[in-house]
């Protein structure tokens, strides 16, 4: 059984109660195209949950094959550190092929951020350590490609279709005192 | 951690602590290596099935990425498939990949069938991992599921493993 390493803290972004009974985490690359096809997926399962989901993303980009994709989780977590990370998440997965710096500045300025300290954020790389320490996590936790999902820290190796997953959702949120 | 915590290998690839064979197969067209050459480096050698999987789920993009962590271990990484030497340029070159790949073409999986991870009826290697240390022992070796990427979770804690069995030069304190 391939776990979570390290569990889920208050150091994670997080949307939804932390008193959920199910906790949904994502490894994901913001200009992965599976992750992209996974987006409205996710959005999806928080919907029909509800108040039973806490969603956790962490950073997992393939720098490699996603020439965008590191500097995407910077500027997510620039986003975050004036407040705003998920929007800036839902925006980035929304525009997967505008990935380039004006891009990234054009989304921060439209959520209001003060946009002279976000590229100044960027461009220092002030976030690449912690978006590097995901990905670690990541690679300890037995991730092996991206999305990755893990349900109530367990790594989900059944597919993540829309039925699938919402039933594997379900079905752990029917074991009692399991978080 | 222990190795009794890392998951082993079921099939008949050669287990801890016997001898890794040795080999001399391409690593480029027109050009050889031997575990000879990488003689006093630790080798992660990873066997898998084909070139030009998908990308996101790719175990050599995958270790492409986690090449730091590797080289902080100074360890070597290789990967090892029956595609010949032309194929593998092909692929690394689309996969930007910063570690070389050896063909296992020519007697085809001679090299696998030596480490016993070859796939009779597939003509391909199983998907394997083998972490050898600097004197050419096996340290840690493990098959996939031929569909399941291993990840390199693994690899890590074997390397780890390793490192803490290594025994103190002296003048150094541990």
């Amino acid at each position: 059984m391939t776990v979570l390493k390290p569990p889920v803290s208050s150091d994670d972004h997080r949307a939804g109660p932390d008193g959920a009974p199910v906790t949904l985490t994502e490894y994901g690359d913001y200009e992965c195209p599976y992750c992209g096809a996974a987006y409205p997926i996710v959005q999806e399962v928080r919907r029909a949950l509800g108040p039973n989901l806490r969603f956790v993303f962490r950073h997992f980009p393939l720098s490699q094959a996603h020439p965008h994709a590191q500097r995407a989780a910077e500027a997510a977590e620039a986003a975050g550190a004036q407040g705003e990370f998920w929007k800036m998440h839902d925006l980035l997965f929304q525009n997967q092929d505008a990935l380039e710096d004006a891009d990234l500045l054009r989304y921060a300025v439209s959520l209001k951020l003060d946009g002279e300290r976000f590229t100044r954020e960027l461009s220092s790389g002030l976030h690449a350590d912690r978006v590097r320490r995901d990905f670690r996590s990541g690679v300890r936790s037995g991730v092996n490609g991206t999305p990755t999902f893990f349900i109530n820290g367990v790594r989900h190796d059944a597919p993540w279709d829309l039925p699938t997953l919402t039933a594997a959702l379900e079905a752990a949120a029917a074991v009692p005192g399991v978080r | 951690m222990s190795t009794a915590t890392l998951p082993q290998a079921t099939t008949g690839a050669l287990p801890a602590g016997t001898k890794l064979p040795d080999f001399h197969l391409p690593v480029a067209p027109g050009r050889k290596a031997s575990l000879s050459d990488y003689r006093g480096q630790t080798v992660i050698l990873a066997f898998y099935p084909a070139d030009w999987s998908p990308v996101c789920g790719d175990q050599m993009a995958l270790y492409n990425e986690v090449l730091p962590d590797f080289q902080e271990h100074r360890a070597q990484v290789l990967g090892v498939s029956v595609d010949g030497p032309w194929c593998h340029r092909a692929f690394a070159e689309a996969r930007k990949l910063r570690f070389p790949l050896l063909s296992d073409f020519e007697p085809k999986g001679a090299f696998a069938r030596a480490c016993g991870v070859y796939r009779e009826g597939d003509g391909t290697s199983e998907r394997a991992l083998f972490v050898v240390d600097g004197e050419g022992t096996i340290r840690w070796s493990y098959v996939s599921p031929i569909d399941v990427n291993p990840g390199a979770d693994g690899i890590l804690e074997a390397l780890e493993e390793l490192e803490s069995n290594r025994p103190t030069p002296k003048g150094e304190t541990p």
